[in-house]
């Protein structure tokens, strides 16, 4: 046997091993345990606050850590900060590639990020005199799907080249380079400890990695296409995966599985972005047929909807103090709910 | 790329696979009844304090438009 096929069986090997340690603990489902459960309430949450600027798509949107401020990123090539308790914009940043997909804010509200098809992050400083670019940062081979920063010296980005990074934002240079995805990374998300993150990919998988030592620990699989949004449950010890396949997933991390799945008959739009209350019972998720629909995480229903807006949800955020919910949308307004 | 180094490419790729599969397939699991115990528990625990859940007063509101008062 040449290597190339013993190196298969091994993986097949492998990989039934892996399915039945799995199965091996799937003595019960979230429903059946879930079903003892009070029910949680018909949400109807109001539209507070529409935020009007933007010209064109919005693609991404992330709150301050200070519950007040968000950026948001459209293709009418700028960056917007807004003070959300009034609605006003606080910075305008014009881009120098319009072709932005995500941005995300600093956890010190002093760095904003973005990047897009110019396979670039660029790093904006918006407390100084005025917004000052500080990085450019530029090694991915891909477009630049999601970014996150861990401080105001460490920035986690995901890319179309399937890989993830890690950067020291004060030299601009590659820290780690997490690669196994074998498919665009679009999206991830921090672990609270901050020791783990979650990407997302069009390999239809998620997968979990040591930031410091960019190992891959765990691999999950079960949705049938592209992995667009992603997020950590508060608990830290679960995610949710929102797919091109119209479903959500929750994956337990110390089950290694599928512990819930979200989905609907009727619903045949893919999900393009999800965020949870802050106590993660409630999962919002973003959708390609305009709406927004709520669902309780433990029973896996629809708990309510957020309607409103007139073009494709693509990205959805609830601050850290859990008071509202943001939707940013092709429609151009970001709408916030409470 | 000639095929030799395209082959040799894919079998680096192939250990790779197996060696990242090794990695998975060694890590301890816990039953799915006591991972959902643990999730409903943290639901649970934190609901009282989750706005969106339990609602928001009025005069707690900080995206609440406030509407002036007239004084008659």
């Amino acid at each position: 046997m040449g290597e190339m096929d013993t190196l298969k069986k091994e993986a097949d090997g492998l990989k039934a091993q892996i399915e039945a340690a799995r199965k091996a603990v799937n003595d019960t489902t979230m429903a059946a345990v879930a079903s003892g459960v009070a029910a949680a309430p018909r949400v109807q949450l109001k539209n507070r606050k529409t935020l009007k600027g933007h010209l064109a798509k919005i693609y991404g949107l992330h709150w301050s850590a200070d519950n007040r401020h968000m950026v948001s990123a459209s293709q009418d090539g700028k960056l917007l900060i807004w003070d959300t308790y009034t609605g006003n914009k606080v910075y305008a940043i014009p881009l120098k590639s319009s072709w932005v997909m995500s941005c995300s804010m600093a956890p010190s509200g002093n760095l904003v990020a973005s990047g897009g098809l110019d396979n670039m992050c660029t790093v904006v400083n918006i407390k100084a005199a005025s917004p000052k670019t500080l990085r450019e940062l530029d090694a991915h081979e891909g477009y630049l799907s999601h970014s996150r920063f861990l401080s105001d010296t460490e920035l986690l980005t995901a890319s179309g080249d399937t890989t993830c990074c890690l950067w020291d934002l004060e030299t601009g240079k590659q820290k780690v380079i997490y690669k196994s995805h074998v498919g665009d990374c679009m999206c991830l998300a921090v672990s609270p400890d901050q020791n783990t993150f979650i990407s997302g990919a069009c390999d239809s998988t998620a997968k979990l990695w040591d930031i410091r030592d960019g190992g891959c620990k765990q691999t999950f699989i079960g949705h049938t296409s592209d992995i667009n949004a992603i997020a950590f449950y508060p608990s830290g010890t679960a995610v949710i995966t929102g797919s091109d396949d119209c479903t959500l997933k929750m994956y337990d991390l110390r089950a290694d599985q599928e512990v819930n799945g979200y989905q609907d008959a009727a619903l045949n739009a893919g999900v393009t972005s999800v965020s949870l209350s802050s106590s993660g019972r409630l999962i919002f998720a973003g959708y390609d047929n305009f709406n927004c629909n709520i669902w309780d995480s433990l029973k896996a229903e629809k708990v309510g909807v957020l309607s409103g807006h007139d073009n494709r949800v693509s990205c959805i955020g609830v601050p850290d103090d859990g008071l509202g919910v943001c939707t940013g949308s092709w429609d151009s307004f970001l709408k916030i709910w409470n | 790329m000639s095929s030799k180094m395209q082959s040799s490419n894919n079998t680096a790729h192939a250990r790779r696979a197996v060696q990242q599969l090794r990695i998975e397939a060694s890590i301890e699991r816990i039953k799915v009844s006591k991972a959902s115990a643990d999730l409903m528990h943290y639901c649970g625990e934190h609901a009282k304090y989750d706005p969106l859940l339990m609602g928001i007063p009025a005069s707690e509101n900080p995206f609440k438009d406030k509407k002036p008062c007239t004084i008659l």
